[in-house]
């Protein structure tokens, strides 16, 4: 099943080019501001958002989004308001798919088929759910296919002999985490990130993002050099996070915000292209 | 049919709900324990390590005065109190601390709520050479600053954990990280019943022993089964342990009692089965403290160690299907118990095991002497003293 996630990241890879995939976690700190960030981001040249759903326990992340989901809850998040943001962000979004990043538990409360009627009724295209393993994902893979969302698998440093049955489940692309961690901006890449993207490209012709720690154009380029996508959260969330800080300034913290997404997103693109215009 | 399945289901709670950078070291651990639990010199090492520095078999003893008090059932307590460190906790840190040792790994971590599995975590990894950091939610370090000063001087790391209600849940989330982050070379020493496949199955394995040896010891005391068990459950591991060898015994009544904390009708309580819903969390499908919307919702008990949103697997399966009944028993009934215990039997309990012994008088109450609870006692109260002292509650009259 060929999803619109797919096309779009493969349309991006025929042109010779990587794809820009940035993560904001819904309602940080307020729905208004998800949706002028979701503007910026597209407008600085995102290919697919990734809208995090906030949650009480979200272990596969670390201290940046975790301080994001929790001022996300206490600005009154509840699971309905996901759905109820979604048309308006594909408005702004103009066409750019949204994937929708949750943990389990919320999905299971409401259903796992509910949950993929909902998010396709509401305008996502896919979703990740990091604490969901392919074992464990038959019962929602089924309904996301059933709905036509992708549920993008995610593979790690560690899964060796899992990659061919990961890569057997994958709809939309491949998620590569690279490194053993949790979410959030690190340094460098590890070396062996190419011999891992080389082995998930022996199981799947599928696109393959990388995220976890990339956080600079110059991780950004490193990771493009093996994957078809690269997936920036934390770096954008902390410059989101300032707005929550007393006597911030709105407009000029979205300006960082789009002129950084747009560093990262320019060395995903050829050269002569240069970065799409505002 | 043994539970869990190959799938580490028990009927359907169970499972493994983790990031996937974890999945092949869970396999891995389901191989090594699978390989070591077979393993001569392993066994060996076990049983020596339980009798010579844990102090096993502990005592099964029958409370005389608390009998006579609650004027029906004989109640026995088996003395998890008199282990080394005072709690149940050590025979799983003892196994799980082997395990690492056997599958080269030279370096533990734990969480802890109450502190008891930190410091049996703490003390085994000082005894077997190990590098060892307990995670333990920054409300506990305050509740519980006696034991984060003995991991440390036990030559622990204790990282203090922020995030959330910064209780024993968190401590789990940031363990969890943690270990996935050093997946390659660190064993995670968990302390209960939960989390993912393969843990609830190792830690009920090495927990059984308290089960074993109660059974045994009743026979040769009083000759028969006991009519009921009871045992305190926050994550069960106790519960778990001197539950397992008499699930098979279906004239043996088992009773799980959870923290009522405030009320069950308030809210305010650690009771996850008799307050919560099916859910995921920590890598299992059990039962929860949830909203509607399955954020957790943090617990509330006096005892730190029973402070905790989740149950583990087994238990929301005995749960179901009725085998093990679940009650509960309020931070009140609790301390009163923990009185109870010290005035007529000099033996001050832990809180957590208050509230076994105090749903144990309850029940005594409403049985014929002829007739025989079985309680687990699983930790003392040492580390409890000045959190009941500053209660300023005086059930009792007198002890001011």
């Amino acid at each position: 099943m060929k999803t619109r996630l797919q096309e779009v990241l493969e349309a991006r890879r025929a042109a010779g080019e990587k794809a820009f995939i940035p993560y904001i976690t819904a309602w940080d700190p307020s729905p208004r501001i998800t949706v002028q960030a979701v503007e910026r981001l597209v407008r600085a040249g995102a290919d697919a958002l990734e809208i995090g759903v906030p949650y009480s326990d979200p272990l596969a992340d670390g201290p940046t989004i975790q301080a994001a989901s929790e001022r996300a809850l206490r600005a009154g998040f509840r699971l309905p308001d996901l759905f109820d943001l979604g048309p308006e962000l594909v408005r702004v979004a103009g066409g750019v798919p949204l994937i929708a990043f949750t943990y389990a538990n919320p999905v299971y409360r409401w259903g796992w088929a509910a949950f993929c009627r909902d998010l396709r009724r509401s305008g996502y295209a896919g979703l990740i759910v990091p604490d969901l393993p392919v074992e464990e994902a038959g019962p929602l893979r089924e309904a996301a296919d059933a709905e036509g969302l992708a549920l993008v698998p995610l593979v790690a440093p560690t899964s060796r002999d899992r990659i061919a049955a990961i890569c057997r489940s994958a709809r939309g692309f491949v998620y590569a985490v690279s490194t053993t961690g949790v979410t959030g901006v690190r340094e460098r890449l590890p070396a062996s990130l190419s011999a891992l993207l080389e082995e998930i490209r022996r199981h799947t012709s599928l696109p393959v993002g990388v995220g976890f720690g990339i956080g600079s154009p110059e991780t950004a380029a490193e990771a493009a050099r093996s994957a078809d996508a690269v997936i920036v959260g934390s770096a954008l969330v902390k410059r989101l996070a300032a707005l929550s800080q007393p006597g911030a300034d709105e407009g000029t913290i979205l300006d960082e915000l789009e002129s950084f997404a747009r560093s990262l997103a320019s060395v995903l693109r050829k050269p002569e292209e240069g970065v799409p215009k505002p | 049919m043994a539970l869990p399945d190959e799938r580490g289901r028990f009927g359907r709670f169970g499972g493994q709900y983790v990031p996937e950078t974890l999945m092949s070291a869970l396999h891995a651990l389901e191989r090594d324990y699978f390989r070591w639990a077979e393993d001569e010199n392993f066994r060996r090492d076990l049983k020596r390590f339980l009798a010579d520095y844990a102090g096993r078999p502990t005592p099964l003893y029958f409370a005389e005065r608390l009998t006579e008090h609650a004027g029906g059932a004989q109640i026995w307590l088996k003395r998890e109190d008199l282990t080394h460190t005072g709690a149940h906790k050590i025979n799983n840190t003892i196994g799980q601390g082997l395990l690492a040792r056997y599958s080269g790994k030279k370096r533990v971590i734990a969480e802890t709520g109450a502190g008891q599995h930190g410091v049996a975590t703490a003390t085994v990894a000082a005894r077997l050479g190990l590098e060892c950091t307990v995670f333990m939610g920054e409300e506990d370090t305050r509740r519980q600053a006696l034991n984060v000063f003995r991991m440390k001087l036990l030559g622990a790391e204790v990282v203090p954990v922020r995030s959330g209600s910064a209780t024993l849940k968190d401590a789990m989330n940031e363990a969890i990280r943690h270990w996935v982050e050093h997946v390659e070379d660190t064993f995670y020493v968990l302390g209960t019943v939960g989390g993912p496949h393969p843990y609830p199955l190792i830690v009920r394995n090495f927990q059984r022993v308290i089960g074993d040896e109660a059974k045994s010891q009743l026979f040769e005391k009083a000759g028969r089964l006991p009519d009921a068990v009871v045992a305190c459950v926050g994550g069960g591991s106790n519960a778990m342990g001197i539950f397992y060898p008499f699930l098979e015994h279906d004239q043996v009544r088992l009773v799980g009692v959870e923290a009522a904390g405030k009320g069950l009708a308030t809210g305010l309580h650690a009771a996850a089965l008799q307050g919560g819903k099916p859910g995921i969390l920590h890598g299992m499908f059990t039962y929860l403290l949830q909203d509607e919307y399955g954020q957790v919702r943090p617990a509330h008990s006096i005892s730190a160690g029973l402070d905790y949103p989740g149950v583990g697997p087994e238990h929301a399966y005995l749960y179901e299907t009725g085998r093990v009944q679940y009650v509960g028993v309020t931070d009140q009934q609790a301390v009163e118990a923990f009185y109870l215990l010290a005035k007529l039997e000099g033996i001050i309990p832990a809180l957590e095991s208050a509230h076994a012994v105090a749903y144990a008088v309850e029940l005594a109450r409403q049985m014929d002497p002829g007739q025989v609870i079985l309680v687990s006692l699983s930790g003392r109260g040492d580390k409890d003293v000045e959190t009941v002292m500053r209660l300023g509650l005086n059930p009792g009259g007198d002890p001011a």
